[in-house]
C-alpha cells in the first residue's frame, strides 16, 4: 500500500490548516456562504437535507486495518455510529456538525487520509478496480498510475475551478469492475505489441441526466506522458466546457457538441504543447510509487482445498469469493447488502470487525467496491471458514454477491436535497421480497440499481436493472429500467414504460425476473437475455 | 475601490486596458483585458508590445482565466498578468502558480489573510507557471 512521505503529510497538514482557517473567516463574516460553499466542498463538506454530510477519500478503495480504525472511530465520535459506502469508493458519513469538521480532518490526517476534493467541481478522488493487485486477469496493477494521478490533481492551481465535476477512473485489465468507460476520463492499462505498457484514455463518460459512453480518443499513451495528456485533456475542458448551464457543463457535453474528432484534435495539439512545457514527473516516481505496491508476502504452496461440508458456508464460497491470481488465494467480498438494510452501511463495530479482519487474513488491507460492498483482497483458502464464521456473527455474511440482493442505491430523499423520490427503502423491499420467495441465487447476476432522481448517482441508467425515482404530481414514483451494463459490456438501460408506485415498482421487478426465468437459456444471465429477446416480451408481462 | 496587490518592481502601466477586439485593431495599446470567453492565444503574437495583461473574474468559480494566465507565460509573456474581478484570498495561491503577479480585487482584502494565503502551501505536487519545484521532484533530485 501507498505510504506518505514527509512531503504527502505535509500537504494534508496544511489543508487541515487551511479549512480551519476558512472556517473561522466564515465565522467571523468575511466569507458570504456562496464563498465559502466550494471551499467547503473540495473539502467534502456537503449541505444534505438535515445535516452536513461528508465524504471522505479513500483513494483507488484501498485501505488499511488502522484506517479502518479511524473511520470507525470518527463514525463513533462525530456521527450516529456508522458510515456509508458510496459508489466512488468513498465512505461518506450523514450527520455532521461543521464546527466539527477541522477536527475531523485533523484525525484523518493522522491515518493519512483526507477529504480533497471530495465534492466541487474539481478534480474527484480516483478510482479504480476493486481487485487490483489480486486478479488473474490484469496485466499490471492499475493503483500506481492512479496515486500519480492523485498527487497531479491534489490542489491542481489551473483545474480547481471547471466548469463541473471530473471523475477519472483507471483500470488494467479487460473485464472493467470500475465502470471505467462512464467516467469523466477512463485510462485502461494496456500493452501494445512490442510489448511496452501504455495508457488508452476515454473521455467523456457518465451517467446523471445525460448518459454517455465515452469514445476511445487515444488507444495508447505512453506511461511517461500518462500526465501531460491528463493535463491536455482537462485544459480544453477547463477552456471550452460549457459554464452557462450546469446540467450541460459536464466534459461529456463538450465532446459530445464538438464532436469526438474536434476534442482529439484539440487535445492532442494542448498535448504537444505541453510535452515541450515539461509538466511530466520524472518517470522515476512512478518507479518509486510502484515499489508500495509490490505483491505481499504469500504463501507458496497454500492449499487449494476447501471444506464444504458446512452448507451455508459453501454458499458463501461459491458467491463471495473472487479468482486470485496466486495458486490457493481467493479475493473475498464482505457484502454490505443484508437483506432488508441500508445499500453499504456499516456500522463502528462492523467497520472495526472487518479491520481485525484484514489484519488477520489480507496482509492488513481491505478495498472499497464501488458496488458499496467491502473485499479483503488477499484470503487464504485455509482461512476462508474462519473469516466467514467471524463476519456472519457480525451480520456480515449474506452471500449476494452481484445478485439481485446486492443493490446500488443513492442516499435518496431520506438524507439527499436534490432527490424526488426515496431509494432506501425501495431497495429494502426489493432484498426482503427475493429473499421471501428464494429465487436470489438462481436468477444469478443481476445488478439492481436505484437512483432517487435524474442525477443518478444510484447508477441505474448502467442497471441490468435500472430504478429512478421521480416526482409526479407530489407522489413518488419509479420508472423501470433494462439493459444496462457498466463493465467491458457498457450499455445504458432503457425505459420499460409508464412508471410504478412504491409497491408497484418491487411487483414490477419481479415480474420481469420471471420474464428471464421462462424466456433464458444455458448460462444465460438476465442482461444477455433481455439483449436477445428485446424490451417486447418484458413490455407485454408488464402492462399487458 | 480596492486596493492593487501587485509583486513586480517595475512600474504600473498608466493608462487602461483594452479589450481583446480593441487591442487586435489597434497597435499602439500596452494593456489588454481578458475576458473568460477571450481566447487567450490571440495575443500570442503581440506579447511583444504587452506590458499588463487583465484577466477578468467576473465571478470567481469561473476558472477558465487560470487556464489563460498559464498559457501566456508558457509562451514566455514578462509582463504584468493581473487578475481583476471577482478575486478573493482562497484563490490567490492557485492563481500565483498560474502566472499571476497582480490583483486587483473588487472588494478589500485583508493583509494578514492575503499573507496567510501565500505561506499556506509548504510544498507544490505540480508543475506550473511560477518557478516551484514540484514535489516529484525533489524527490528524485
Amino acid at each position: 500500500m501507498y505510504k506518505y512521505d514527509q512531503y504527502d503529510q505535509a500537504m494534508v497538514d496544511a489543508r487541515v490548516e487551511e479549512f480551519r482557517d476558512q472556517a473561522r473567516r466564515r465565522l467571523e463574516g468575511k466569507l458570504t456562504e456562496d464563498q465559502f460553499k466550494p471551499l467547503r466542498l473540495m473539502n467534502g463538506l456537503y449541505l444534505q437535507l438535515h445535516a452536513y454530510m461528508l465524504r471522505v477519500a479513500i483513494p483507488y478503495g484501498t485501505l488499511n486495518s488502522q484506517q479502518m480504525h479511524a473511520l470507525a472511530d470518527i463514525a463513533d465520535k462525530y456521527d450516529r455510529g456508522y458510515g456509508h459506502f458510496t459508489t466512488r469508493q468513498n465512505i461518506q458519513y450523514n450527520w455532521i456538525k461543521l464546527e466539527d469538521a477541522g477536527d475531523i480532518l485533523a484525525d484523518l490526517a493522522k491515518v493519512e487520509m483526507h477529504a480533497i476534493q471530495t465534492s466541487g467541481n474539481c478534480i474527484r478522488n480516483i478510482s479504480s478496480d476493486h481487485f487490483a493487485g489480486a486478479a488473474a486477469d490484469e496485466i499490471v496493477d492499475p493503483r500506481p498510475y492512479a496515486e500519480l494521478l492523485r498527487q497531479w490533481s491534489s490542489f491542481h492551481p489551473e483545474f480547481s475551478y471547471l466548469p463541473r465535476k471530473f471523475k477519472i477512473a483507471v483500470i488494467a485489465s479487460d473485464t472493467d469492475r470500475a465502470a471505467m468507460r462512464l467516467h469523466d476520463i477512463g485510462i485502461q492499462i494496456v500493452k501494445n505489441d512490442a510489448g511496452e505498457l501504455g495508457a488508452a484514455f476515454y473521455v467523456g463518460g457518465g451517467m446523471g441526466r445525460t448518459p454517455m459512453v465515452a469514445p476511445c480518443i487515444n488507444a495508447f499513451v505512453p506511461l511517461d506522458r500518462l500526465v501531460t495528456y491528463a493535463e491536455a485533456c482537462l485544459r480544453v475542458y477547463n477552456r471550452h466546457g460549457r459554464r452557462d448551464n450546469k446540467y450541460k457543463a459536464r466534459i461529456k457535453i463538450l465532446v459530445h457538441e464538438m464532436g469526438a474528432e474536434e476534442y482529439t484534435r484539440q487535445v492532442e495539439a494542448e498535448y504537444a504543447h505541453l510535452l515541450e512545457e515539461g509538466v511530466e514527473p520524472p518517470f522515476a516516481e512512478l518507479e518509486r510509487i510502484r515499489t508500495y505496491f509490490e505483491d505481499p508476502l504469500f504463501e507458496a504452496g497454500a492449499p487449494e482445498e476447501v471444506d464444504r461440508s458446512d452448507p451455508d458456508f459453501a454458499v458463501w464460497v461459491d458467491r463471495n469469493t473472487v479468482a486470485h491470481k496466486e495458486a490457493g488465494y481467493v479475493s473475498a467480498v464482505i457484502s454490505l447488502k443484508p437483506v432488508g438494510g441500508i445499500p453499504g452501511d456499516a456500522t463502528a463495530e462492523q467497520m472495526r470487525l472487518m479491520a481485525d479482519l484484514a489484519k488477520d487474513y489480507s496482509f492488513d488491507e481491505l478495498r472499497v467496491m464501488h458496488t458499496q460492498n467491502i473485499v479483503l483482497p488477499h484470503v487464504r483458502k485455509a482461512d476462508l471458514h474462519a473469516l466467514w464464521t467471524a463476519l456472519d456473527e457480525a451480520g456480515l455474511g449474506s452471500p449476494n454477491l452481484d445478485t439481485v440482493e446486492d443493490i446500488i442505491a443513492c442516499p435518496g430523499l431520506d438524507y439527499c436535497s436534490l432527490a424526488n423520490a426515496r431509494s432506501i427503502p425501495i431497495a429494502q423491499r426489493i432484498s426482503e421480497r427475493f429473499a421471501a420467495n428464494g429465487k436470489t441465487g438462481t436468477l444469478g447476476e443481476l445488478k439492481l440499481k436505484i437512483s432517487g432522481c435524474i442525477n443518478a448517482c444510484g447508477h441505474h441508467h448502467a442497471g441490468h436493472i435500472g430504478i429512478l425515482g421521480v416526482d409526479r404530481k407530489g407522489v413518488e414514483n419509479y420508472q423501470l429500467l433494462l439493459g444496462g451494463s457498466e463493465a467491458e459490456d457498457v450499455s445504458l438501460a432503457k425505459i420499460t414504460g409508464p412508471g410504478f408506485d412504491e409497491n408497484g415498482i418491487v411487483d414490477a421487478v419481479e415480474t420481469v425476473t420471471n420474464v428471464y426465468e421462462n424466456e433464458r437459456q444455458d448460462g444465460e444471465r438476465f442482461l444477455d437475455t433481455y439483449r436477445r429477446i428485446g424490451m417486447n416480451p418484458f413490455k407485454e408481462a408488464l402492462y399487458g | 475601490m480596492a486596493e492593487t496587490l501587485r509583486y513586480r518592481d517595475d512600474q504600473p502601466v498608466d493608462h487602461p486596458a483594452v479589450t481583446v477586439d480593441a487591442f487586435l485593431d489597434q497597435s499602439n495599446a500596452a494593456a489588454v483585458r481578458i475576458e473568460p470567453g477571450d481566447d487567450a492565444r490571440e495575443l500570442l503574437p503581440h506579447l511583444g508590445r504587452l506590458s499588463l495583461v487583465e484577466v477578468n473574474f467576473p465571478a470567481f468559480g469561473d476558472g477558465r482565466g487560470y487556464s489563460s494566465a498559464r498559457i501566456l507565460r508558457e509562451a514566455g509573456y514578462e509582463g504584468e498578468l493581473r487578475a481583476v474581478g471577482d478575486v478573493l484570498v482562497d484563490q490567490l495561491a492557485y492563481m500565483r502558480r498560474c502566472g499571476f503577479d497582480a490583483f486587483e480585487p473588487d472588494q478589500q482584502l485583508d493583509k494578514d489573510d492575503v499573507q496567510a494565503a501565500f505561506d499556506r502551501w509548504p510544498e507544490v505536487y505540480q508543475d506550473a507557471a511560477d518557478d516551484r519545484t514540484p514535489i516529484w521532484t525533489k524527490r528524485h533530485a
